[in-house]
């Protein structure tokens, strides 16, 4: 089975950024059988279009504006994936709307897609998630962790060490005083 | 009496912008740009480490994310007054290149001809006559009758189940599509076949930038990539071999199937090259630097004046101190604090959202300008710099197309022609052939180098104690892109991106001259207000990409989506 975990957002504009930042947290908390691959899709366009194609399940994570509470973490699979995208004016408005209709055109879609979502509090420019979306962030990693189990792809649990090293967009704190420094 | 539209927003662009014009008797008479979100980069910046501004300007839009990791470091690099190893070069190079062929095959075909091929019209053409048709144009392989009946055929079912996805925003069967129902499936089939074409060459700059989107491998200095013919892990011999495969396949489809799409598209829309000139001052920059110092390059650059080719100004170097002294900003028409023009480095953002005022401020976006007047940008400028200066691709390639769109039209098409709608768009696809040569010539001096014993890829940048200034500029698939910093003790004091759908999308400058977009609307033919495909053309045709010019205010759902709470 061929899986793409895929998390798109502007790691600039604040929650916007909560999908990104959710690859870096999965690939500290968790190692992942052969074939899921994670990426990090940011802004993303046209571009992942060759990431994209022929996979059996794509997994996808990004901020949803649905009017929900701040950190509410939604799930939407198959037909309202593009749909969601459809109705979005965003930076990847062009993005993903546009690249799933094009792999549609080609019959490249990826067989089965879940599209994992937070609300997001604050889309002002900035670094860093709001309280609230951090929240939400770890519904979504462990929501992601369940969704793959339930195919069999169980992820195992990553070393203690390197779960403590903070991803390079995370404002969380290091470690706590007195432990060891984490890698810039 | 006049008749105001506005198109808000304009689809199949990145980011969010709005055009206003007024019409009159069928004809454009006024026409504002405004940028409808607003970009804070500069403000991130601050107080950051010069070393990892790249990491962060390349997270402003998603589809030039290389471009401005690119000029971030040409800046800090040249504010240290560095030099970068050859490697470094043809590295960063060959991402450059391929990413621009990418982007300008991406807009062609995906974001641009759909304003003047129509998908429906392409449903009622003949594969035979088609195929016929495209074997007279060109010796591209991927015009055969197989091929287009395959294509014509996914298209049929694809419109059947009722769903048009990329399709959904044209304005199908509008009195201004022109083109006979075989032109239109030619087209079709070579979007579909672009649609593979930009993945391979997407894949060099993976390679080499290690991931896509957001390229990994660069650092203030130099590259990342570690070189070692003889290491799987390293920058290899296979890799390189794989690179230039993949330049090669793309080279093909470009050089027949690409060059001779706009050629006919020119021909048959001959009328567009009146149209759509707007401002002509042309400013870009020299591209593909060959020395450590980037005082060679293989690609020239510079500033035309009035639209007129004899009076070139090249741009030298990247310490040339007349584009550095001659780039200011407006803020006048501007959503931020005050009036003033004022020099990159002497900017401030200071967001202060005022309502759509005709008069006064109206946009997000800046306002450029060159030797205090407003400049065109993008592959047009690009195009009659590199012609002027006597690059040898950049002459055939353009020759050759005007020839064949003369020989179409049965009529003389040259240059003047060029000042047009119609001939931005040829700009940008004569820009792509001239960039798939450079790559190869890239690939080449890369192999040549490395074979001669140098494997340097980085040096250390060093920040002394003090305040240093620098500009960085690349000649980026949207035109001229310019990054501007201010170092104080090792740290980001002031930071400012001049991009170049800035100089093309800004609105009034601070002596109220509108910018290109206004410019090149104004005269525009609108036959149906209601649908007013003229104005997106020429809109289009400048490939706007409005996520780097200015920001993201996202907008409420018009419809909601049921969700699933977890």
């Amino acid at each position: 089975m061929n899986v793409l975990i895929l998390g798109i957002g502007n790691i600039l504009l604040h929650d916007e950024g909560v999908g990104v930042r959710a690859i870096e947290e999965l690939e500290h908390c968790f190692s992942f059988p052969a074939e899921v691959e994670l990426v990090d899709g940011g802004t993303c366009g046209l571009e992942l279009r060759d990431t994209m194609c022929d996979r059996d399940l794509l997994l996808l994570i990004d901020a949803i504006r649905n009017g929900g509470m701040p950190g509410t973490a939604y799930r939407l699979e198959g037909d309202e994936v593009p749909a969601h995208f459809h109705t979005r004016i965003s930076p990847h408005q062009l993005g993903i709307s546009d690249l799933l209709a094009t792999l549609s055109l080609t019959g490249s879609l990826p067989a089965r897609m879940v599209l994992f979502g937070v609300e997001p509090a604050d889309l002002s420019t900035g670094l860093g998630l709001s309280p609230a979306v951090e929240a939400g962030l770890e519904k979504v990693v462990t929501a992601v962790g369940e969704e793959l189990s339930g195919y069999g792809l169980q992820p195992g649990v990553s070393s203690f060490e390197e779960a403590r090293i903070p991803g390079f967009w995370s404002t969380r704190k290091s470690p706590p005083a007195g432990e060891k420094e984490a890698t810039p | 009496m006049a008749k105001r539209i506005v198109v808000d927003p304009v689809t199949r662009i990145e980011g969010h912008l709005r055009i206003d014009c007024e019409v009159d008797n069928g004809k454009v008479t006024k026409a504002w740009s405004s940028g409808q979100m607003w970009r804070g980069i500069e403000v991130i910046l601050q107080g950051r480490d010069p070393r990892e501004a790249w990491l962060f300007t390349q997270r402003i839009c998603g589809v030039c994310t290389t471009v401005h990791a690119v000029a971030s470091v040409r800046a800090v690099e040249n504010a240290l007054d560095m030099e970068v190893p050859l490697n470094a070069q043809f590295i960063r190079n060959l991402i450059i290149g391929g990413h621009g062929v990418h982007d300008h095959m991406v807009h062609f075909y995906h974001l641009c001809a759909l304003d003047w091929v129509d998908i429906v019209s392409a449903l009622q053409a003949d594969p035979k006559k088609t195929a016929a048709l495209g074997q007279s144009l060109s010796a591209w392989k991927g015009n055969s009758y197989n091929e287009i009946k395959a294509v014509q055929d996914r298209l049929k079912g694809f419109v059947a189940t009722g769903q048009l996805g990329p399709f959904g925003s044209g304005y199908w069967g509008h009195p201004a599509m022109k083109l006979s129902p075989e032109v239109n499936l030619l087209a079709v089939t070579h979007y579909m076949q672009a649609l593979e074409y930009q993945r391979k060459i997407n894949q060099v700059v993976a390679i080499l930038g290690s991931k896509t989107p957001h390229i990994q491998n660069l650092a203030v200095g130099g590259v990342a990539n570690p070189i070692n013919l003889d290491s799987s892990s390293a920058l290899n011999m296979e890799k390189l071999y794989h690179v230039k495969t993949l330049i090669d396949e793309v080279n093909d489809f470009v050089k027949t199937a690409m060059l001779s799409d706009v050629a006919a598209v020119g021909a048959f829309y001959a009328d567009w090259t009146a149209y759509g000139a707007g401002v002509t001052n042309y400013l870009s920059a020299p591209d593909m630097p060959m020395d450590s110092r980037g005082t060679v390059f293989e690609l020239p650059g510079g500033y035309i004046a009035n639209g007129d080719v004899g009076d070139f100004t090249p741009i030298k170097s990247y310490r040339d101190e007349f584009f550095e002294k001659n780039v200011q900003e407006s803020i006048k028409h501007s959503w931020y604090e005050g009036d003033w023009t004022r020099h990159p480095y002497e900017e401030e953002t200071v967001p202060n959202y005022t309502d759509f005022q005709d008069d006064g401020k109206y946009s997000w976006v800046k306002s450029p300008t060159f030797q205090g007047e407003p400049a065109q940008v993008g592959p047009l400028a690009n195009v009659l710099a590199m012609y002027v200066a006597g690059h040898e691709p950049t002459r055939k390639y353009v020759d050759q197309t005007l020839a064949t769109v003369s020989s179409l039209a049965k009529t003389e098409v040259g240059i003047p022609a060029l000042h047009s709608t119609i001939g931005r768009i040829a700009a940008r696809v004569v820009r792509c052939a001239v960039l798939n040569d450079t790559l190869t010539n890239q690939w080449n001096g890369l192999v040549e180098n490395i074979a001669s014993g140098d494997i340097a890829t980085f040096n250390q940048p060093v920040f002394p104690k003090g305040e240093q200034r620098g500009f960085g500029y690349h000649e980026a698939p949207r035109g001229i892109l310019s990054h501007w910093v201010v170092i104080e003790d090792g740290k980001i004091k002031n930071y400012q991106c001049v991009v170049p759908s800035t100089w093309n999308a800004g609105p009034r400058n601070g002596n109220d001259a509108p910018g290109p977009y206004e410019a090149s609307l104004v005269g525009n033919p609108v036959a149906d207000p209601e649908k007013p495909l003229e104005v997106l053309r020429t809109v289009h045709s400048f490939d706007p990409c409005l996520a780097c010019a200015i920001h993201l205010v996202d907008k409420e759902n018009e419809e909601i989506v049921r969700v699933k709470v977890l």
